[in-house]
């Protein structure tokens, strides 16, 4: 059997005196879309800090690729997205590009090529601070696919898109998985839910459920993904 | 350390500085603007202006290099590029040795421009060579970068970064010697003007000035103010977090 790509054992972190993971444990396999959704001040952000390894953590154990998070050897094999673009506004896309390609110590010829799948060769002459949110949402992917890791941690990537181009998104995310790439993307939208192979739940930094987009349908008898989430989340705060 | 990524962080950060002439200008035109008002101000007391202006070519340097490099790296902390770089194989040695190289060459071209409008223009004289000058004024570019990085922990916003500079650079300007001799001073100020590093970077560009021999007195000036660039630098590098709360 092979060993899950993430594995997290008793995980707690606290932040400003308050807990926002409580004891959660959890494994992620390979070659699949794993969705990770919840209210806002769930905890999926801190979950994902930890896992790429920049989140200080009280207590439990994170393993990515049967590393310790945050190895060294994880740098170039594990990429991360931040939920607000982390890129160079003064810079170009090309320069921006550019510069991770450097730093990652990959061929020079894959910033062209990641520029081309997020769709950007139009702007890629153009300063950042220039584009549009979602223009710079996807110059900050683009520089977390340069090195073609093993393990992608985005959050919220599709915040701002527009449905064409969260479609495309989802489709190329469903072909890096196919691929055999290691995918956990945090969404709040619920009708991106349904493209995820398997959902994680996460509320008040515990996971509320860990099934398909199918079985939360079924488990909670709701006409849609929408309805079935309110109705976890209510449910549980009323029990 | 691999000089691939230091060259490649201080080609990005020299890249970042040229969509800005703006700032380029600023920062080569206003030490020689504000030289130019020294000069006039002590016009008649030729000799003031001959004390105090090559020392003054240090100081400039310091103050721009300190406020260009402190809310760079603020920046760098809160748009999240600072946490996308130390997750990737960049080492912080890596990113601080370019932000190093890139200020140290853009303090080398404003060190010699103003010393060409101090020495050509205003016709400051200098005792001993004013490459020696240039040297030494670079030197307080990098001191004054290395306290910009460090200082740049404490900040959260590019408002509070600013006024780091009055809190943290005025003190020593106003203890360092230029304005009253330090011998002057009250003992419990002298004492005080005995712990800031740009005392000793004042007094080392002085010396340069206008003391025909060096003597043991101008290497332990340089030699402090490289310890505490070097100091500066390592506290910096700690308050790089990989992993934040």
């Amino acid at each position: 059997m092979v060993a899950p790509t993430i594995e997290i054992g008793g995980l707690h972190v606290v932040r400003g005196g308050v807990t926002v993971i409580d004891e959660l444990s959890l494994a992620v396999e390979g070659g699949v879309v794993t969705g990770l959704l919840g209210p806002s001040g769930s905890g999926k952000s801190t979950l994902m800090r930890a896992i790429v390894g920049v989140q200080i953590v009280a207590a439990g154990e994170v393993r990515v690729l049967g590393l310790p998070a945050g190895d060294p050897d994880l740098r170039r094999r594990v990429g991360y997205v931040t939920q607000a673009p982390s890129v160079y506004a003064d810079l170009s896309v090309r320069e921006n590009l550019a510069y991770f390609t450097r730093v990652l110590g990959v061929a020079r010829t894959r910033s062209d090529q990641v520029i081309e799948r997020v769709g950007l060769s139009d702007s890629a002459g153009r300063l950042v601070g220039r584009l549009s949110g979602g223009q710079k949402a996807r110059v900050s992917l683009a520089a977390a696919l340069l090195g073609e890791p093993e393990v992608l941690i985005l959050d919220e990537p599709t915040v701002g898109l527009d449905p064409v181009l969260r479609r495309d998104l989802w489709d190329f995310f469903h072909e890096l998985a196919a691929g055999g790439t290691t995918l956990l993307v945090s969404s709040h939208v619920m009708d991106e839910a349904a493209r995820c192979e398997r959902l994680l739940l996460l509320r008040e930094g515990g996971i509320l459920a860990d099934l398909t987009p199918a079985a939360l349908l079924e488990r909670t008898g709701a006409p849609d993904l929408d309805a079935a989430f309110l109705k976890l989340v209510e449910g549980c705060a009323t029990r | 350390m691999s000089p691939g990524r230091t060259a490649a962080t201080a080609s990005r950060v020299l890249s970042q500085l040229r969509r800005d002439p703006r700032t380029l200008v600023l920062l080569l035109a206003v030490p020689c603007g504000l030289m130019i008002l020294v000069d006039q101000l002590f016009a008649g007391r030729e000799q003031v202006f001959q004390s105090v202006g090559v020392p003054m070519l240090g100081i400039f340097p310091l103050t721009s290099m300190f406020l260009v490099t402190s809310i760079t790296m603020l920046r760098e902390r809160t748009t999240g590029t600072l946490e996308r770089l130390l997750t990737t194989p960049l080492t912080k040695l890596e990113l601080l040795a370019g932000y190093g190289i890139a200020f140290a060459l853009v303090a080398v071209v404003q060190a010699i421009v103003v010393s060409l409008v101090g020495f050509g223009l205003l016709g400051l004289e200098s005792v001993h060579s004013q490459l020696l000058i240039v040297g030494l004024a670079v030197a307080n570019a990098i001191l004054g970068m290395s306290f910009g990085l460090f200082v740049s922990a404490f900040a959260q916003t590019e408002f509070q970064a600013v006024q780091f500079m009055p809190a943290f650079v005025l003190p020593q300007i106003l203890l360092c010697g230029l304005i009253v001799d330090r011998d002057q001073m009250a003992t419990w100020l002298q004492w005080i003007s005995a712990a800031l590093p740009l005392t000793y970077a004042f007094d080392a560009l002085d010396r340069a000035a206008h003391e025909p021999s060096l003597g043991p007195r101008f290497y332990a000036d340089v030699a402090v103010v490289l310890g505490a660039m070097l100091l500066a630098l390592v506290l910096g590098a700690a308050t790089l977090r990989r992993r934040t709360p």
